[in-house]
């Protein structure tokens, strides 16, 4: 780290470096926040209007029982998700590293490939799929099983969240592992440790950098997530995003919505800070 | 340019709390509407619902005045109203429901009309011309009427629906039912099945009608953003609560499906088409306004669209399966029992919301 850029020494093409990126973060990002912020701490007038009355009764509303039994279900369901992605994409992310280079590629490519397409339009071949009369559930009825209630249920939303999140548990799983020293593979395997007891005590304890940032990379956009319960869930599968929305819409109560909004964004500073906290406690590598 | 000005309006005005919002959707969608398009062609912005107009209509217009329709969708009133209230972002027509041109009037969002610019206007049914919900001087011309009511599969219910019970206290249809998200309208209707007037719900019979969903929850499949009508033809459930027009567009396409007002009653009510303030050409608007109230026009939306018309003159060149359709324009006790909806205030729209939010959580 020794060619490290002085930017005293260079201060224009620094600012022209920064200068826009940092442009856009306070025009599109810190501005819409802190009037979401200001918002919450407003009244509504008559029909249409906002007065900022600098009131906490919208903040002391989302801690009514309900809009806590809301939260905890968002958390309930976003860490259910985010747990299946990373059993199924812990896996997935060793046999990507482990792979020739070839077929690391292809296996890349295949789990970026649902971005190509649009998030609503996945969520409906989703639903295709798993509807009473769709693929999973025809070829249930020819084996002689009824057809199972896979859409509008809880069962739904988390399966649309694992389906949706996979790719951002798996990617930084990858590259950790990919970054892995090979022969700590090797000593271990040598000084005759079993396969399954390297992988949880020589790659599991090197890959938790990889695995924290893909926690954190599917738990927090599963939490505020609004679509997939909307369109998937049933008549209980309600997060918090839909009652935000809800807010801003038929209950036309913007103060409200963003009090729930200022909260959900603390909820995730605060689950970002504990992932800090727990890092700093952990012996580096 | 109206939309300039609500951005200049946002930097100059001290604090702007509303109008600083107001500024950046007007800035937002001024990119957005600009950046596409040639400037020699005049055009129109329409926010309309979905499969809401004739095939051709918008293309005749253009043949007619040369003026490009542009036109997007709006899924809820709640999303029309949540979309103008941060400024209008340059659209010219919009079609509110009645009780939301009572909302949006009070909130100052709607252009007054000009009778005379819209001569087309003796097209519509006498009884339509005046309304409780929009007093002189109109702000809204009614473009269709609508009323809720039961969408159910023949084959697979016993005899015919014709009661809330089966939506809202009964097991019998368990896990087969779709009820309308729109927590006033599950309110009203549940005052109405009690046997009392959905004008004027009080907090003790809304909490009623909540209790009595929270206990038929288990027996819901789904509280859908209207689309009922798409759950019951591709059978996931066989009974959805939904307007007449949408179950009578699927009732083309399944024989099977039928529509039923239920006894008790329901709610009646209208879309309008209307200019928001700050619509950059309101002549323009009238314009188009006028031409949707043209008879033949009139007709080829019907055909399209299917919902009831207030245009007596193009209700009059339709053929008989749509004039004479008991769906579409549907008779007996429960239509006469039916109540026009009006806007219950803010206050009790957010008693209604809140009600419906813990219901669901619960």
């Amino acid at each position: 780290m020794d060619n490290r850029v002085d930017w005293h020494r260079a201060p224009g093409p620094f600012a022209a470096i920064l200068g826009p990126p940092l442009a856009w973060f306070l025009l599109f990002f810190a501005v819409p926040l802190a009037v979401v912020l200001a918002m919450s701490f407003g009244t509504n007038v008559g029909v249409a209007d906002i007065a900022i009355s600098g009131t906490f009764a919208n903040h002391a509303r989302t801690l009514e029982p309900v809009y806590l039994g809301i939260f905890l279900k968002s958390f309930a369901i976003a860490g259910a998700a985010t747990l299946l992605c990373l059993v199924l994409g812990f896996p997935l992310a060793l046999v990507v590293a482990f792979a020739t280079p070839r077929a690391r590629t292809l296996l890349l490519v295949a789990i970026m490939l649902p971005f190509w397409t649009n998030l609503l339009i996945r969520t409906y071949a989703l639903m295709t799929v798993l509807r009473d009369g769709g693929l999973v559930n025809s070829a249930l009825e020819t084996l002689g099983v009824g057809p199972l209630p896979l859409l509008y249920n809880n069962f739904a939303v988390i399966l649309g969240l694992v389906y949706i999140h996979l790719p951002f548990m798996v990617l930084p799983i990858a590259a950790s592992l990919e970054r892995l020293d090979r022969s700590l593979v090797e000593a271990s395997l040598d000084l005759g440790a079993s396969h399954l007891g390297t992988v949880l005590r020589i790659i599991l304890p090197l890959a938790a950098p990889g695995i924290m940032a893909g926690l954190l990379l599917t738990f927090i956009p599963a939490l505020g997530s609004y679509l997939t319960p909307d369109l998937m869930g049933g008549p209980d599968s309600q997060m918090i995003a839909n009652v935000i929305e809800r807010q801003f819409k038929r209950a036309n109560d913007w103060p409200f919505g963003a009090a729930l909004a200022v909260l959900l964004v603390n909820l995730t500073l605060f689950a970002l800070a504990l992932q800090g906290l727990l890092r700093r406690l952990e012996p580096s590598p | 340019m109206a939309r300039e000005d609500a951005v200049g309006d946002a930097l100059t005005a001290p604090l702007g709390r509303r109008r600083l919002l107001a500024g950046m959707g007007a800035a937002a969608v001024a990119f957005s509407l600009e950046g596409c398009g040639t400037s020699a062609e005049q055009r129109l912005n329409f926010l309309n619902w979905q499969d809401y107009i004739g095939e051709t209509t918008l293309a005749d217009f253009r043949a007619r005045t040369g003026v490009r329709v542009n036109q997007s969708y709006f899924a809820t009133n709640d999303e029309l109203f949540a979309k103008l209230k941060a400024g209008n972002q340059g659209y010219d027509v919009i079609v509110p429901s009645n009780e939301f041109v009572e909302r949006m009037r009070a909130a100052d969002m709607l252009e007054p009309l000009n009778p005379a610019r819209i001569p087309n206007l003796a097209n519509i049914e006498e009884s339509f011309r005046t309304a409780a919900w929009d007093p002189a001087p109109r702000h809204s011309v009614p473009y269709t009427w609508l009323v809720l009511g039961i969408g159910y599969r023949r084959s697979r219910v016993q005899g015919t629906p014709d009661s809330w019970k089966w939506l809202f206290d009964s097991d019998l249809y368990k896990g087969r039912i779709a009820l309308l998200t729109d927590a006033a309208d599950l309110i009203r209707l549940g005052a109405k099945y009690m046997g009392k007037s959905l004008v004027g719900v009080d907090a003790a019979t809304a909490q009623a009608v909540a209790d009595m969903l929270g206990r038929q929850k288990p027996n819901i499949r789904r509280f859908h953003e209207d689309d009922g009508q798409d759950l019951l033809l591709a059978g996931e459930v066989d009974l959805a609560l939904e307007y007449n027009g949408d179950i009578a567009q699927r009732m083309r396409e399944d024989p099977d499906i039928d529509f039923v007002v239920p006894r008790e009653g329901s709610l009646i009510n209208a879309d309008t088409l209307a200019i928001p303030k700050g619509a950059k050409d309101p002549e323009l608007a009238h314009a188009f306004i006028d031409f949707l109230l043209d008879a033949e026009v009139g007709r080829g939306i019907s055909e399209t669209i299917l919902y009831p018309t207030p245009n007596a003159a193009a209700r009059a060149l339709m053929p008989p399966d749509y004039a004479a359709n008991p769906v579409i324009f549907p008779s007996g006790p429960g239509w006469e029992a039916s109540e026009w909806g009006r806007f219950e205030g803010a206050e009790m729209q957010r008693l209604f919301e809140e009600l419906i939010t813990r219901m669901r959580a619960a």
